[in-house]
């Protein structure tokens, strides 16, 4: 019955999507939160009986077919659902996550229209429906029809706004830019199918265990290179991220959908579901971690300077998912999926506590116009500030157990270098969200609430500027436009609830260390990462927590602290203590902060050359020579040939009907001459 | 005494009256009068049919015949509307007056 899981949002889908107009706001939003929430009801209870089910070979796992969807020859895919360790993780995260935020936009959305507030929830559940296939899939085939899904719901949503054109841009942009990541998954299934003969995951992870060594490790690595280029479109990784800071433009409860519950944890649950064929091949495993770890810095320096409060929290995303590669890359598979989990809680609550400044302030974004909003808005500030130091990675908090999880394991597998700019990573997350909370809550309002029309003229070459202008368009009908209003209850519950998750969350992976019991998450989640009934022996856990290992550890888990606090009191200098100074430096080192403003430049350099070079050549070689010229000429010719011919046969044509009479005679004589005289 | 008409009397008898209605088809310049030759040109079909029929002892010519007269009562019904039709937008009955139904 697993599909049920899929389908209680699929239904909540058809619901809004054919009747959501006419009914109600409470309605259209209250069955959409209610699909969600018995989705996660049934997770639950799955999760539970997986807990308490007899584990086979190794491993608990439950399957549920609901038919066989291709059979053809060699080819046979079943449209099958699996919960496994893994996949219950994702759906409790899924489906828990977002009924949170289902219940955050039935506040966050009051101010749309009724048939629009309807359109933004069949969307939503439509999401979670095609994430939940996802992760529930049990061969590639079904994976792909979710992770197509949500590609397709992100681009409908990230342009929900599409009157707006920088909001219908950003769609098409993350659209086709999943796209090119897409086409390497297609690619890497054909190819392992090829190979393999399955599509199954655990059919895959056992031909793949079962090769002797050594063997076909080229073919591996370049599955699992395609593999990953889908992975890196559809979770924002070097060279494909650019599509995630533009999906600013969705409202922001997507964001958070996006950023935390769905769409971006699909490629690092992808190399989890598949980290057996991914371990055959160490070279993809490098490649994995060094763009991982490349994106992680990349995006932490980017995020440093950016001053759209939803920007920051799109590149510290991007930041967090490359962390998750580096984990996926150096091995940690279980490491990787634990800060996937803890990220989930808390980059929800950042970007629903920024959603609830957003609405507070009218769609204001900038955080240069923010400060002082501690008192006004208490409940977003506390909450804020609680998933700050859960991402920055205060010990305690639900962020330092999973990040601390994959520096250790990066250093413990020998990848200093890249441990070394992991730490460097931790360290500009924490900076630059603690600069997002001190700019945002701290020290003095820098400006004052102003209608939006004149907002918008004034401010002119703000980025935010235009995305503010939709991103809320309600500022001008609310007359009060000085008071400040904190969360509406509805919002306010699902920040509460994911602080409190942002606090607890990591206790379920405390390092060993620390608790002789602990890594629960972790043995919970390796059967997941083994093919199943193969060489059992060869999975025998490796008994690593010798004493010199846990000093390591210890001192590792010191500097990670060390690095957040570092990072906090940074922060604190350049823009609590002394503003100035967080200006001279910007000044100081002018060339280095306009790069980082401008993103590296990123968007220019594909545009000049990728998007410009095809522009080019479709308008003048495929338009100009191939369609203009060959196509329709190809067509013209036909048709002046057919012209031609008539010109001669329509002089047949007198309108006569006596000579059209005698040569039909002059025909039937014909005709009966030769059969009377042949 | 005439000799007991045979059948080759009957089917030279229908090839003249096919013949005689052919030339009227081609030759006469009245609408109404190529009609006529068509149905003579039916008829010496008809002839031909029964003809055969007799001197076989078959029935099925005669069942063909039956047809054949249905459809040409239709025909004619059908054809002289259209010919009214026809003089009422031309005034003449001259086929050679109708030959706008061309490119």
């Amino acid at each position: 019955m697993l599909y049920l899981i899929p389908l209680f949002p699929f239904l909540g889908f058809l619901v809004n999507v054919t009747l959501g107009r006419r009914l109600p706001k409470k309605v259209s939003g209250g069955v959409a939160t209610a699909a969600m929430a018995f989705a996660f009801g049934y997770s639950v209870l799955a999760v539970y009986n997986l807990l308490h089910s007899a584990p086979v070979d190794g491993v608990r796992s439950m399957e549920s077919t609901v038919f066989t969807w291709i059979s053809s020859g060699r080819l046979d895919i079943p449209l099958s659902f699996r919960l496994d360790p893994l996949s219950s993780i994702m759906i409790l995260v899924v489906t828990g996550i977002g009924t949170l935020i289902h219940l955050y936009s039935t506040a966050y959305m009051l101010e749309e229209t009724g048939s629009e507030y309807a359109r933004y929830f069949s969307y939503l559940n439509l999401f979670a429906a095609f994430m939940l296939v996802l992760v529930l899939g049990a061969n590639f085939p079904v994976m792909f029809i979710g992770w197509e899904g949500v590609g397709l719901c992100s681009y409908l949503l990230i342009g929900f706004w599409f009157t707006k054109p920088s909001a219908a841009e950003a769609g098409k942009k993350a659209f086709v830019v999943n796209r090119i990541g897409d086409f390497g998954f297609i690619l890497g299934m054909l190819a392992l199918f090829a190979t393999f003969g399955t599509l199954d995951f655990q059919g895959v992870a056992k031909a793949v265990a079962a090769l002797p060594p050594g063997t076909g490790e080229a073919l591996i690595t370049g599955i699992t290179l395609l593999l990953f280029l889908g992975a890196t479109g559809k979770s924002a990784q070097l060279p494909l991220y650019v599509w995630l800071p533009d999906a600013m433009e969705g409202p922001t409860p997507v964001s958070a959908l996006i950023h935390a519950a769905t769409m971006v944890t699909a490629g690092v649950y992808m190399i989890g579901r598949n980290a057996v064929l991914f371990s055959h091949a160490p070279f993809t495993l490098d490649v994995v971690a060094v763009v991982g770890v490349a994106t992680a810095l990349m995006a932490g320096t980017i995020g440093l300077v950016q001053n759209d409060i939803k920007r920051v929290l799109a590149y510290s995303t991007v930041s967090q998912l490359g962390l998750m590669f580096l984990a996926m890359g150096v091995g940690a598979f279980g490491a990787g999926i634990f800060h996937l989990y803890t990220h989930a809680f808390f980059k929800a609550l950042l970007f629903l506590g920024s959603g609830a400044v957003i609405h507070a302030l009218h769609g204001e974004q900038d955080i240069r116009k923010m400060g002082g909003l501690m008192k006004a808005l208490p409940i977003t500030f506390q909450t804020f500030f609680i998933g700050t130091l859960a991402i920055a990675g205060i010990p305690g908090l639900a962020g330092f157990f999973s990040k601390d999880e994959i520096l250790w394991k990066t250093f413990s597998s020998g990848h200093t270098i890249l441990w070394a700019v992991g730490v460097v990573t931790a360290f500009l997350t924490a900076t630059y969200m603690f600069r997002l909370t001190f700019l945002t809550f701290y020290g003095e309002r820098r400006a004052a609430p102003e209608p939006h029309a004149t907002d918008h003229a004034a401010h002119p070459p703000s980025p935010a500027a235009s995305a503010r202008q939709a991103d809320h368009g309600h500022g001008h009908d609310h007359g009060h436009g000085k008071h400040l209003h904190d969360a509406p209850s509805a919002m306010a519950i699902a920040l509460i609830v994911l602080a409190f998750g942002s606090i607890v969350a990591g206790y379920i992976g405390i390092p060993a260390v620390m608790w002789k019991d602990g890594n629960q998450i972790e043995h919970f989640l390796d059967p997941s990462f083994e093919a199943h009934g193969v060489a059992a022996a060869a999975a025998e856990p490796v008994a690593e927590a010798g004493e010199d290992h846990a000093s390591t550890e210890w001192a590792l888990m010191g500097v990670s602290t060390a690095v957040a606090v570092g990072g906090w009191l940074v922060a604190w200098f350049y823009f609590r203590r002394k503003p100035s100074a967080a200006d001279a430096m910007a000044r100081s080192f002018a060339g280095i902060h306009k790069l980082l403003l401008n993103k590296y430049y990123v968007d220019e350099i594909y545009d000049r050359l990728i998007v410009q070079p095809i522009k080019a050549i479709s308008s003048g070689v495929l338009w100009r020579a191939v369609d203009a010229g060959l196509i329709d000429g190809t067509v013209n010719a036909v048709g002046l040939v057919v012209r031609g011919w008539s010109a001669v046969l329509r002089r047949l044509q007198t309108g006569s009907m006596r000579a059209y009479a005698m040569s039909l005679f002059l025909g039937v004589v014909t005709i009966l001459g030769y059969f009377l005289w042949r | 005494m005439l000799p007991e008409p045979t059948l080759t009397h009957y089917l030279i008898l229908s090839a003249v009256l096919f013949s005689i209605g052919t030339a009227g088809v081609f030759l006469r310049r009245n609408l109404i009068t190529i009609l006529l030759s068509v149905e003579v040109m039916l008829n010496a079909v008809n002839l031909t049919f029964i003809a055969v029929d007799k001197f076989r002892g078959t029935f099925d010519g005669q069942i063909i015949v039956f047809f054949v007269i249905t459809v040409a009562a239709a025909e004619a019904a059908v054809g002289l509307a259209i010919v009214i039709a026809l003089f009422r937008h031309k005034e003449t009955l001259n086929p050679d007056a109708f030959t706008s139904l061309k490119w």
